[in-house]
């Protein structure tokens, strides 16, 4: 039983209370910044901290972390899934197209459910089945779920949508300033932070990233679980799209375009490994919320958005180069360590 | 000797350019049926072959990456960064030779390429990530300096709009152009060393580094390459439409993408051509140009896009198992 290059480390490392492992997390970094960001808007911008600020925050930053979260789980088990944007959207156009066919909004919601369900398991289909990688599968459904939102409605948009509906994005939680889709944003939150977290499926997805074939010769149910996310991600970016549809009151082929990368981008920076395996929903909610943070303080400071991109883009590289930078440092010190622990022997 | 005959001609039916080839005949044949004018006309047959230009310069430059396993999202933005900087110059500098707008052009295209590849092979961290952020951050540039700022054709020499429109002995330019870069990538890709060791490092990373092939350096000529010809596709675009706004190019990498997983680059590394990318390339921009004529709203389009994309990988996939099963077959015969 001699120790192996890694052991010294890693004893030490679960030798610490659980309180002590978890302050020193990524996550708990990144919740962190995303205070400390808080804090400088806070004190640096006018009208930051005005009621107002916090409605419009969570509602613009409501659609990109619904679909950080099915995604985040995606992306642990090495999985992608680039399609949500446009799933987003062909569910907005189902609810509109079938509104003004002369359909109860109730059944255009559920049929725009239905279809985000299935658009999802097409991609399930196609990666686990067909056996196909996933960025392939979703970039091909990117284009064919927004060609289809795009050939139904055309350039027309619908817009009469009733007040009863549309209402309940304007809504406040019991005279706060908080938005209602909070309520749906905290349950969400909570149902894939215990999926992933609390239960003996998603340690299995942390398997499947891991190593999908030892997974498979493990009893995980690779097949089924990835059919699952990409069905719960379908679903997901259908609730979106019924969010968009009433936030806006416009149902367009167009809507959402681009939010993928957002999306994505919200995750990645919440400290999810691209290869799978590796990530948490705390720091993912923290990712998402920090862009959200920082487009806001940044409009109200006058900023334009251009900026704002430029900026996303920077926060998402330097966040996986310095991650990458970081456990370079630490695997150079692991070897030194190992090495003089390993050496006294060698020379007794 | 006919044994060797028969082997190549079955090769030549069997590749996936052939098919390819065929099935844009075969759009152009149905095409021209419902409406002469698709191909019997001045216009014809000249936007035949100008309109898939600029794709399949970018799908060349991709596919130069794919083979890698890499990937580069962020080609659109350099494209549009390049053509507005070409239309930038010569308002500006209007005692610059076009042929130096142009190279100053692709030049930025390679510079941008460079930053990808360096973040990608120096920082180890996976191509999707980084050129989806530089996707981001190279648009937002963009964006920051155009404003709502437009290039128009009259800001640009008359001698340079030619380039995007005119014909020599009844070829476009930009055709023949998207040729001759076609014929040096293949080339370099089937034939130079270290274009063989593109495919062995996308086969095999881990291998290819142990053998001792210098991956780092292969990786950022890779993304310079890319870089460099959606650069010159930059420039191209400013040529070809005479206008270029802050959103010049955006959304041609997932079409550069999906031109080269049609035309059976493995988007996982190490195998395909850019003889097939660029099929691949005229393809996906003939049939959107033939489904108007075919009574098709354009609108469906993207749709079809997809469905092209995803029929192409799920045909890679049967022919993949395919032949391995008879792999195993022969290889059971042997034993």
């Amino acid at each position: 039983m001699t120790p192996g290059p890694q052991a010294p480390r890693r004893y030490a490392d679960s030798a610490r209370p659980w309180w002590q492992r978890m302050l020193v997390s990524r996550d708990a970094a990144m919740i962190a910044v995303l205070a400390l960001t808080v804090v400088v808007a806070l004190a640096t911008v006018d009208n930051f901290s005005s009621p107002v600020t916090a409605t419009y925050l969570v509602l613009d930053v409501a659609p990109i972390v619904m679909l950080a979260l099915p995604m985040t789980l995606v992306i642990i088990t090495g999985e992608i899934d680039l399609s949500v944007a446009s799933t987003v959207g062909l569910s907005s156009v189902l609810i509109g197209a079938l509104y003004q066919a002369g359909l109860p909004m109730a059944v255009a919601v559920a049929v725009a459910l239905a279809a985000g369900l299935l658009a999802g398991l097409v991609n399930g289909l196609l990666v686990t089945v067909v056996g196909l990688p996933s960025l392939a599968v979703t970039i091909g459904t990117l284009a064919l779920y927004r060609g289809l939102a795009v050939g139904v409605l055309g350039t027309a948009a619908v817009t009469d949508f009733p007040d009863s509906w549309t209402g309940l994005v304007k809504a406040k939680l019991f005279g706060t300033v908080l938005p209602l889709v909070t309520v749906l944003l905290v349950v969400l939150a909570l149902v894939f932070a215990v999926v992933l977290h609390l239960t003996s499926f998603g340690r299995g997805l942390y398997a499947i990233g891991l190593s999908n074939d030892t997974a498979v010769f493990s009893g995980v149910g690779v097949r089924r679980a990835k059919i699952l996310l990409f069905m719960a991600t379908g679903f997901t970016a259908a609730l979106v799209g019924v969010y968009y549809t009433l936030r806006y009151g416009s149902a367009r082929g167009d809507n959402a375009s681009g939010m993928e990368l957002s999306v994505i981008a919200a995750v990645l920076l919440g400290g999810v490994s691209i290869f799978g395996g590796r990530g948490a929903i705390p720091g993912v909610l923290a990712g998402a919320f920090l862009i959200g943070v920082l487009a806001s303080a940044l409009r109200l400071a006058g900023i334009t958005s251009d900026v704002i991109s430029i900026l996303t883009g920077s926060l998402l590289v330097l966040s996986v180069v310095l991650t990458s930078v970081l456990s370079w440092v630490t695997r150079r010190r692991q070897t030194a360590a190992a090495k003089r622990s390993v050496q006294p022997p060698h020379e007794g | 000797m006919t044994h060797a005959l028969a082997r190549m001609t079955r090769t030549v039916l069997t590749a996936r350019e052939t098919a390819i080839v065929l099935a844009v005949l075969l759009v152009i044949v149905a095409t021209t049926v419902k409406n002469p004018l698709f191909v019997f006309s001045p216009d014809g047959t000249r936007d035949l072959l100008l309109a898939p230009s600029l794709l399949v310069l970018l799908a060349i430059g991709q596919t130069v990456v794919l083979v890698t396993r890499n990937v580069d999202l962020s080609v659109g933005s350099v494209m549009g960064l390049s053509a507005y900087l070409t239309g930038r110059l010569f308002i500006d500098a209007p005692h610059l030779p076009t042929i130096a707008v142009m190279a100053l052009g692709v030049l930025l295209g390679c510079l941008l390429g460079l930053v990808n590849g360096a973040l990608v092979a120096l920082a180890k961290v996976p191509a999707l990530v980084i050129t989806l952020g530089t996707l981001y951050a190279y648009r937002g540039f963009n964006v920051l300096w155009t404003g709502s700022d437009r290039i128009n054709s009259s800001d640009m020499p008359h001698g340079f709009l030619e380039l995007g429109t005119g014909r020599l002995l009844g070829v476009p330019y930009l055709a023949l152009l998207a040729a001759v870069v076609l014929v040096v990538v293949a080339w370099f890709l089937s034939n130079a060393r270290s274009g063989r060791q593109l495919y062995a490092i996308g086969s095999a990373p881990d291998a290819a580094e142990l053998y001792g092939l210098p991956t780092t350096r292969r990786v950022l000529t890779a993304f310079l390459l890319g870089g460099a010809l959606a650069g010159l596709a930059g420039v191209l675009y400013a040529a070809r439409y005479g206008t270029v706004s802050s959103q010049a190019g955006s959304g041609y990498e997932l079409e550069a993408i999906g031109a080269a997983v049609i035309g059976g680059v493995a988007i996982f590394g190490g195998s395909g051509t850019v003889w097939g990318a660029a099929c691949g390339a005229v393809l996906l921009v003939t049939i959107n140009r033939a489904l108007p004529v075919l009574g098709v709203q354009e609108f469906w389009q993207q749709a079809v896009v997809g469905a092209l994309i995803i029929g192409a990988i799920v045909l890679d996939r049967v022919l993949a198992t395919r032949q391995t099963r008879r792999l195993t077959v022969m290889g059971d015969d042997e034993r």
